[in-house]
C-alpha cells in the first residue's frame, strides 16, 4: 500500500517536473524569439504607430517634420517654401559636385549612377567591409581617394554637397536594404539599441522626444516625429542659423541632453542611421530641408 | 505631563545633535590640501575612463572636471576637492545609466 503511494507520488513529482521543464522551455524560446531582429516587422510597427498617433497627418507627409505636426506651422513653411533658405547651400552643393579634383576626376566618378538621384539608397551595408556606409561617409572617401583633404561632417561643405544629392533624389522613397548578412543585421539591431538608449544627464533616448513626444513642445520648438526624419537632411535650421547634416543632427541631439557626442560617422552613428532610415523605408526623401 | 518630558527629551537630543555638528564642524571645514585633490580628482577621472568606455559620458563631468582644475590652479582646494567629488558623483551615475540601459532600452521599443 504504502509502495504504491510512493510511486504515485513519484509519477506527480515527475510530470510536474516536466510539465515545469516543458514551461521554461517554451519561455526561453519566446525570449528568444523576442530578442531576434525582425526589421520588416519592425518597420511595420514603427510606421504604424506613427499614423496611429497622428490619424489626420499622411504617411508621405511625416517627412516633413514638425511642419507636418501642426496646421499653422505648416503654412508658414509653404511660404518659406517659396524663398528657401537652403537655396544658397544648394547651389553652392551642386557647383562642388560638378568642379572637377585636382586629379581631374570628380565626384560622379565615385558613385553609381555619377551620383545623380541615388541619395534614397543611402545608408547602404557595405559587405566588404562589414559595416554601414553612409553618403557623408561616401563623400570623403571619394575625396580622400582622389586626394583631397576631407570636409567636416557636420556642416558648410559636407552640408552643400548632401543638400545636392538629396536635391536630385528628392520624390524617391527611400530604399534601405538589409542583406542576408549576420552583419548587416546586427548594425541594425545596434542603432536600434542606441535609438532607444537612455543617455545624458538628463536620462533621454532618441524615442524619449522624437517618438513618446513629436508634435509637443520643448520650449518654443516642436519636436519632430522619428518616421521620415532623415528623409529632409541635410537641412537649413534658423536655430544653427545654418546648414547642418545628419552628422549635425546627432551629435547636437547628443550634447542637449548633456551626453557626450560620439566622433561623427562613428560606428554607433552609422548603425543609427542605417535603423532610422530603414524604419522610413517607402518615405519620399524631401530634402534638404528647412527647419526653425 | 508625560508629553512634556517627551518634548523635553527630543529638544535634549536636538542640543546633542547640533552640539556634535558643532563639534565636528572645524574637521569638515580644514582646508583641503593639493594632495586631497589629486586623490579625489584621480578618482573622478577614472570613473569617468570607464564611462567612456561604455560610450556614455556626461558633458557635466567634463564640466565639472574643468571646474576642478581651474580651482586647483588657482589654489582653492576646498573647492577643487568638492567639484571632483561632483565629477566623480556624476560619472557615477553615467556608468550606472549605461548599465541599466543595456537592458532597459527595450521598454521603450515600438513593437
Amino acid at each position: 500500500m504504502g509502495g504504491e503511494v510512493n510511486v504515485r507520488s513519484a509519477i506527480h513529482l515527475a510530470s510536474a517536473a516536466l510539465l515545469l521543464a516543458a514551461l521554461s522551455f517554451g519561455a526561453a524560446q519566446s525570449a528568444v524569439a523576442a530578442d531576434t531582429p525582425d526589421p520588416v516587422a519592425d518597420a511595420k510597427a514603427f510606421q504604424k504607430y506613427f499614423t496611429e498617433k497622428f490619424p489626420k497627418v499622411k504617411l508621405q507627409d511625416f517627412v516633413n517634420g514638425p511642419y507636418s505636426m501642426n496646421e499653422d506651422m505648416h503654412r508658414q513653411w509653404e511660404e518659406k517654401e517659396q524663398f528657401p533658405p537652403y537655396d544658397f547651400s544648394l547651389d553652392l552643393g551642386k557647383e562642388m559636385f560638378s568642379k572637377p579634383f585636382k586629379n581631374g576626376k570628380s565626384y560622379a566618378d565615385c558613385f553609381p549612377n555619377q551620383g545623380i538621384g541615388i541619395r534614397q539608397n543611402y545608408p547602404y551595408f557595405d559587405e566588404k567591409e562589414g559595416k554601414v556606409v553612409t553618403l557623408e561617409l561616401a563623400l570623403n572617401r571619394c575625396r580622400e581617394a582622389n586626394g583631397e583633404a576631407p570636409f567636416s561632417y557636420l556642416k558648410d561643405e559636407m552640408a552643400a554637397l548632401t543638400a545636392y544629392m538629396a536635391f536630385t533624389s528628392r520624390g524617391k522613397p527611400l530604399d534601405i536594404k538589409i542583406p542576408n548578412d549576420p552583419r548587416a543585421l546586427e548594425a541594425y539591431q545596434n542603432g536600434k539599441r542606441y535609438f532607444y538608449t537612455r543617455r545624458g544627464q538628463l536620462n533621454f533616448s532618441c524615442a524619449s522626444c522624437h517618438v513618446q513626444s513629436p508634435g509637443e513642445r520643448i520650449r518654443a520648438e516642436v519636436l519632430a516625429p522619428a518616421l521620415g526624419i532623415l528623409n529632409a537632411m541635410p537641412i537649413y535650421r534658423s536655430e544653427w542659423g545654418g546648414m547642418g547634416t545628419i552628422s549635425r543632427r546627432f551629435t547636437t541631439c547628443n550634447s542637449q541632453i548633456r551626453g557626450v557626442p560620439l566622433e561623427p560617422q562613428s560606428d554607433e552613428y552609422r548603425d543609427l542611421e542605417y535603423y532610422l532610415s530603414y524604419v522610413s523605408n517607402g518615405l519620399p526623401i524631401s530634402g534638404p530641408g528647412a527647419r526653425p | 505631563m508625560s508629553a512634556i518630558r517627551k518634548i523635553t527629551g527630543m529638544n535634549s537630543a536636538l542640543v546633542l545633535a547640533a552640539a556634535l555638528l558643532i563639534a565636528g564642524a572645524p574637521s569638515a571645514l580644514a582646508a583641503s590640501s593639493e594632495a586631497d585633490f589629486k586623490t579625489a580628482y584621480a578618482a573622478a577621472e577614472a570613473a569617468n575612463k570607464e564611462a567612456a568606455s561604455l560610450r556614455n559620458q556626461w558633458t557635466t563631468t567634463a564640466a565639472a572636471l574643468a571646474a576642478a582644475k581651474k580651482a586647483a590652479d588657482a589654489g582653492d582646494f576646498d573647492q577643487a576637492v568638492a567639484s571632483s567629488k561632483e565629477a566623480e558623483a556624476l560619472a557615477k551615475a553615467s556608468i550606472y545609466q549605461a548599465t541599466s540601459e543595456k537592458e532597459a532600452w527595450k521598454a521603450l521599443e515600438i513593437r
